[in-house]
This record gives C-alpha cells, sequence and structure tokens, in this order.
C-alpha cells in the first residue's frame, strides 16, 4: 500500500482534478485519472525528499477559513489604501519577524499564505530560518502586527506540521 | 429550471455583480500599480486581482454554467487553485530578485537577515 | 440572456480592458526591470479573467481551457523572466 501510494493526498487530488477537468464521472474517465493519480506520484516520489505529515485536520479547517476572511478585509484595505494614496500616503515598510516555525512543509503554507493575503510579501527567510524579512503595506504598530502574524498564521501551522 | 438562455434574475444580478464588483477590483490593482510612488508597494496591488477579483469571477461562473446546465459545474474552481499556488511563486522569486538588485544597486532597503553569506533558500 | 446580465457582462470587459491600459502604461514607464516583470504577469491575471468573463458571454466551455493556459504560460513567463533578473541566466 505505502509503495504503491507513496503520496495518499496528492493521489486523490489528482484525481479529483482529473474529473473536474474532465467533468463527467463516466468510466473511462475515473480510470484514466485513477491511472494517473498512480502513475505520477511514482514517477515523481524521487523529487519529493520531505514526506508530508499533517497532524490536525480541524486546525486545517479553522486556518482556512481564517485565511479566507483575511484575504476578503485586506483586500478591500488595500483597495482602500490605493485609493487614498494620493492624499493619505500608505506607510509601507520592511518589518523583520523572528520565526519559530521550522519544518519546511509548514514555511511553504506560510509563505503561500502571507503572499496570498494582499498587504504582505515574503521578501526574505534567513539561512537558518530563523527571521523572516515581510513587506507590509500599511502599517500601523509594528509589534501588534508582528502579534497578530504570529498567533494567526505561524501557531496553527506549527500545531499542523510538527 | 428555465429553458437555456432565460435564467431568473435571482440567477442573473448575483453574476452580474460578482462580475463587475471583480472588475472593479482588478482596475484598483492597475490604479495602484501605476500610482504608487516605491517598487515594494507597487507589489501589492497585482494580488487584488489575484485574489478577491479571481475568487468573484470563478464564482460568476460556476454560478451562471450550474444554473445554465441544471448540474454542478465546479471546474471554474481550478483557476484560483492554480492561481494561489503559482502567484506566491512568482511573487516570492520577483521580491527577491528586486531586493538583490536594490542592493547591489545601493539603494536603501534592508540588509541581509542571514548573519554570514548569501541567503540561498528563500523557499 | 436578459439585457442585464448583457451589460454587466460589457461593463466588467470594459473595466478589465481599462486595467489592461493602465497596465500597459506602467509596463512602459518602468522605470526598474521589475516593474516590467510585474506588469506583464499582471497583464497575463487580467487576460486571463477577461476569458472566463468571455466564456460566461458566450456561454462556452473552451474558453475556460483558455484562460487555463494563459494562468500556465504566464505563470513560466514571469518565472522565467525573474529569474534571469536574478542571475542572468534562466537554466543553470
Amino acid at each position: 500500500m505505502k509503495r504503491l501510494f507513496p503520496a495518499p493526498w496528492l493521489s486523490l487530488a489528482l484525481w479529483a482534478l482529473w474529473l473536474l477537468l474532465n467533468l463527467s464521472l463516466s468510466a473511462g474517465n475515473l480510470l484514466l485519472g485513477a491511472a494517473l493519480a498512480i502513475l505520477a506520484p511514482l514517477m515523481f516520489a524521487p523529487l519529493r525528499p520531505l514526506p508530508v505529515r499533517i497532524r490536525r485536520p480541524g486546525v486545517i479547517l479553522k486556518l482556512f477559513f481564517l485565511v479566507g476572511r483575511d484575504v476578503v478585509m485586506s483586500n478591500i484595505a488595500v483597495a482602500l489604501g490605493v485609493l487614498r494614496a494620493g492624499s493619505k500616503p500608505p506607510r509601507s515598510r520592511f518589518v523583520k519577524i523572528p520565526l519559530d516555525l521550522r519544518d519546511a512543509n509548514g514555511l511553504a503554507a506560510l509563505s503561500m499564505i502571507t503572499t496570498v493575503v494582499p498587504g504582505t510579501i515574503w521578501s526574505e527567510l534567513a539561512l537558518d530560518r530563523s527571521v523572516l524579512l515581510l513587506h507590509v503595506f500599511d502599517l500601523d504598530d509594528d509589534a501588534q502586527f508582528i502579534e497578530h502574524f504570529k498567533t494567526a498564521y505561524e501557531r496553527p501551522l506549527m500545531e499542523i506540521f510538527e | 429550471m428555465n429553458s437555456v438562455g432565460e435564467l431568473s434574475l435571482w440567477i442573473e444580478i448575483p453574476v452580474a455583480v460578482l462580475l463587475v464588483l471583480s472588475s472593479l477590483f482588478a482596475l484598483c490593482g492597475a490604479i495602484g500599480l501605476l500610482r504608487l510612488k516605491e517598487f515594494f508597494q507597487r507589489m501589492h496591488p497585482p494580488a487584488l486581482a489575484s485574489t478577491l477579483g479571481a475568487w468573484g469571477v470563478a464564482l460568476a461562473s460556476i454560478v451562471y454554467f450550474s444554473a445554465l446546465k441544471s448540474t454542478p459545474v465546479l471546474h471554474a474552481w481550478l483557476i484560483p487553485i492554480l492561481l494561489s499556488i503559482t502567484v506566491p511563486v512568482t511573487t516570492l522569486l520577483l521580491a527577491r530578485t528586486s531586493l538583490f538588485r536594490k542592493r547591489m544597486a545601493g539603494e536603501d532597503v534592508p540588509a541581509e537577515v542571514s548573519s554570514g553569506g548569501r541567503s540561498e533558500n528563500g523557499n | 440572456m436578459s439585457a442585464l446580465l448583457t451589460n454587466a457582462i460589457l461593463l466588467s470587459l470594459f473595466i478589465f480592458s481599462l486595467a489592461m491600459v493602465l497596465t500597459v502604461v506602467r509596463l512602459f514607464k518602468g522605470p526598474s526591470a521589475q516593474d516590467r516583470v510585474l506588469a506583464l504577469d499582471y497583464l497575463y491575471i487580467l487576460a486571463m479573467l477577461m476569458m472566463l468573463v468571455l466564456g460566461i458571454r458566450y456561454a462556452s466551455d473552451t474558453y475556460f481551457e483558455g484562460a487555463l493556459l494563459i494562468a500556465l504560460f504566464g505563470f513560466v513567463g514571469s518565472f522565467a523572466l525573474a529569474k534571469f533578473l536574478l542571475r542572468g541566466e534562466v537554466i543553470e
């Protein structure tokens, strides 16, 4: 079982992707999708040096909705900031954030979240993964932002991946 | 369900509102790209179109096609999913590139965060 | 398709094209190479969204595939350009 499915979640995602792309649940498409879902992870297994271990699915769901809400809120905030840029220039600056998360997959997820949420851009990560350089579009208070970043995103990711 | 091409107003109004709203967000992004003064500020507005803009258009497309064919047609969700995977990669690399180039040019950007040598694993 | 939806689609296509025009201005203005890559990337995203809107306009699935292709090629293109700016070579 483990040898046939080195990455079961990836297989499942590929199968769903194939069926969605073809928009059909016919037997032929089910079979073709299953072949893709079994063969592709086997061929790409040497490229995945780090197995993903996911701990708490409930936290993922909570994080998902939190990020969704934050995306909508910061979309509106950035749009207003852009429209008001003439009279009130946004206070953009770089922030250095000390990181506790060390897992590579968790860091990848964190970088996805920070980039998908408008208003923050992941700029640089220290070699030893202890410090993160983040560019923020409109920033009131450094300490408050770092506190929010760590409790809202980093802690759930640590619970999931570590 | 009505015949093809004659959707009820309850389907058409949300689709119309979603499309116009997401195009307005995309316009905001373009205005920001044009108006903001500094490069790192200009990196933020494009995220408007690739998140809420794309979500709005994809949702409108799902609602419209599902009503048109009287069955759930979900494949438009692939666009936001694909974007949420690809856009971070490009943005990250571009941010690192411009930090590197600005440091080379001696502009006012923060020094490297790793204490020794150049950082290579920016993810 | 009713007049309401047709007009809404026309309006949103118009706004998208306006956004594209503004982005093209940034593309020509620069000033740095990164700015141009950023503007090109944004153009790709806008074109992809317009394809999806056109798909609704003509009630056709084919536009969706076009949008998917634009998204993929846009990603590869912007990635290669950004990589080129970082090192001066695309493949190493």
